[in-house]
């Protein structure tokens, strides 16, 4: 049987984020001299400032759509890919710093910046799938490098990749983990974020607080009963809501409709 | 005829089934729960814990008492020891004249369950039936199952969300065992009923310090479960429920057990007679190996009804109803049996706390009512 002769050639790009998704490449230790001889590398600049022209046969994306120039370069960056995969919240969900697209940005530029005209930045933090076609996404901030072998070693075979999109619980059963939630009264996002990370905090006794973002279904109105019971209050939650997937659509309406709940207890009190 | 074993000498029953080559598992405390998991001395095991359940909530309280087993189940069932959660079917390897296929051997240990309840025992038996004996047999299934001594125990006390006793199924372990022990316990007197249930029970049985027992203690043996019986936290009225699940596929209720359900799939996880599984094929970078991977799944995931075209039940209503008329309903027509053993595991470890039973019985009656 033959084996694969010509090696893909593997890109990286960054847009608004922090690097720590595609720092989970070079975290991936014992696989990355595997990697390096199954893909050409063909851009990552936290390894080496060589750049191959493109088109590329796979690209990695990491990070929002922040600036009218990004929303620009990522159009390149697709015409120049034969498959796309966005990697992490930021790429897919716009990330933390979408915590702008409720409120002013000006007035966040004019507190922060002495010099605010010299700042480009568009009003809100968007995912890369609002711009261009996305092949495959993956969750988690960050993301999870066992994850990310897994759909390199699939697009590597031609095989579509195998990532669930069920809850976190289903990850902590599997491990058989306590439910922190049932047994210790801790509040928990487990049963509406998607998998991924294998229940990572959980089997360390805490709480899920969502960074991988919204499971496949969501029912944030039926979970509230749960996160109260755990002595949560609609401010605790409406906050859990706000962090890495801020602007994930079933996340955001779960902070909507706790903050809609606050102003009218605030009414009736005034 | 039982006999009687010291509630201090309990360590020689796991010394004389470790000693028999049996990997001895049971009831440990871990994690602020009763989990099941390796025991190697009597001492392991939950000495005076009980569990305190209700939909949505559990939690361990110590008491004074200092039995053994005065707790009910926990969030672990026998599913993970033969049913397991995850493993690896086979591997492919290519080489230059092709590929090898190599298969997993099929586990081979001896394992001995202790403290193994009446709801557990019907649990296994169903598991059985369909991975064993059903249309489809699972040759690890049955590898991990082939060498099994049970240790049964009979529940002291009933869980807030245990209703066996209406399922049939409990609290007392009537077959199934090899040993079956009822705890007594009395001030000064603290001590187990032991009920022989096969040859290899009574051949453990002689090697323990044990005495016959009177016809006291086999009647404070028979009032513990019955005590057990009459303090179920929850019961259904299986009386025609079958056929009222299936004329009601359109009740209302289930709209309304939609708004509260989060498909987050832990009732088929912690239900010890689901046994769904999903396959999963990995490779390595290189190209140079394939994996098959068998593992849990849930009708509660939108990729377990996933077809050409997507999902067949893509609300969680669909999934909710599916779920309950298959395990009350559907089982019957498929396998002869009810897929609920009435542990209450479902309603326990469900983190918004929907209870299988006020489900069922709401659906079951008429429309204005329900």
């Amino acid at each position: 049987m033959p084996t694969r002769k010509k090696r893909p050639k593997l890109a990286v790009f960054k847009f608004a984020s922090c690097d720590g998704c595609q720092l989970s490449l070079l975290d991936c230790e014992d696989e990355l001299l595997l990697l390096a001889d199954a893909v050409r590398i063909a851009s990552f600049a936290e390894a080496s400032s060589r750049v191959l022209r493109g088109p590329y046969d796979i690209s990695l994306v990491e990070g929002s759509i922040t600036t009218p120039h990004d929303a620009e370069r990522i159009r390149e960056v697709r015409a120049q890919s034969r498959v796309l995969v966005t990697i992490g919240a930021c790429a897919t969900s716009g990330g933390v710093q979408a915590l702008r697209n409720f409120r002013d940005v000006k007035e966040f530029a004019r507190v922060v910046y002495a010099r605010p005209e010299y700042i480009d930045t568009l009003a809100t933090s968007t995912p890369i799938a609002d711009h261009v076609k996305v092949d495959y996404e993956l969750r988690g901030c960050p993301i999870d490098k066992r994850q990310l072998l897994a759909v390199l070693s699939a697009l590597l075979s031609g095989r579509t990749p195998s990532i669930a999109s069920h809850s976190v619980c289903m990850q902590c059963k599997l491990r058989g983990n306590v439910c922190v939630m049932v047994a210790h009264g801790t509040p928990c996002l487990g049963p509406v974020t998607h998998a991924g990370c294998g229940a990572l905090c959980p089997t360390y006794h805490r709480g899920c607080y969502g960074c991988f973002g919204p499971a496949e279904t969501t029912n944030t109105g039926g979970l509230e009963w749960a996160l109260v019971a755990a002595g949560a209050s609609q401010e605790d939650i409406a906050r859990t809501y706000a962090t890495f997937n801020t602007a994930a659509p079933p996340f955001r309406r779960a902070q909507e409709e706790q903050l809609v709940q606050i102003r009218l207890k605030e009414g009736r009190r005034g | 005829m039982p006999v009687v074993l010291a509630a201090a000498d309990l360590d020689a029953l796991v010394q004389a089934l470790a000693g028999r080559g049996y990997r001895v598992l049971g009831p440990v405390a871990r994690d602020g729960a009763i989990v099941i998991d390796d025991v190697r001395r009597a001492a392991d095991l939950p000495i005076g814990l009980e569990d305190v359940q209700g939909p949505g909530r559990y939690r361990l309280e110590r008491r004074e008492h200092g039995a053994f087993f005065a707790f009910t189940v926990g969030p672990h069932s026998w599913k993970q020891t033969f049913h397991v959660p995850v493993e690896r079917l086979f591997q492919i390897r290519r080489h230059k004249e092709g590929f090898s296929v190599i298969p997993d051997e099929a586990p081979r240990q001896r394992i001995a369950l202790l403290g193994a309840r009446a709801c557990e025992i019907h649990a296994i038996a169903i598991q059985d039936r369909i991975l064993i004996h059903g249309e489809h047999p699972d040759p690890r299934y049955a590898a991990r199952r082939s060498d099994v001594f049970v240790v049964a125990v009979n529940c002291m006390r009933a869980g807030g969300t245990c209703f066996c006793a209406s399922m049939g199924t409990g609290p007392r372990a009537e077959r199934g065992f090899d040993l079956a022990l009822t705890e007594l316990v009395e001030p000064g007197d603290h001590r187990f009923l032991v009920e022989i249930g096969s040859d290899d029970g009574a051949a453990v049985a002689a090697e323990l310090p044990v005495r016959p027992a009177n016809p006291e203690e086999i009647g404070a043996a028979a009032s513990v479960s019955e005590r057990t019986a009459a303090a179920m936290g929850r019961r259904l009225d299986t009386s025609g429920l079958k056929e009222r699940l299936q004329k009601n596929l359109e009740h209302p209720r289930w709209d309304d057990v939609a708004t509260r359900c989060l498909a987050c799939g832990n009732c088929t996880m912690v239900c010890p007679t689901c046994f769904c599984t999903e396959f999963e094929d990995t490779t390595d970078l290189a190209g140079e190996t394939a994996e098959r991977t068998k593992r849990w799944e849930s009708c509660f995931t939108l990729g377990f009804s996933h077809v050409h075209g997507g999902s067949v039940r893509s609300s969680i209503k669909a999934r909710y109803r599916q779920w309950l008329t298959h395990k009350l309903a559907g089982w019957h027509d498929q396998f002869g049996t009810s897929g609920c053993v009435g542990c209450g595991r479902c309603i326990t470890w469900c983190p918004v706390g929907i209870d299988i039973t006020e489900e069922a019985a709401a659906v079951g009656l008429p429309e204005k009512d329900g």
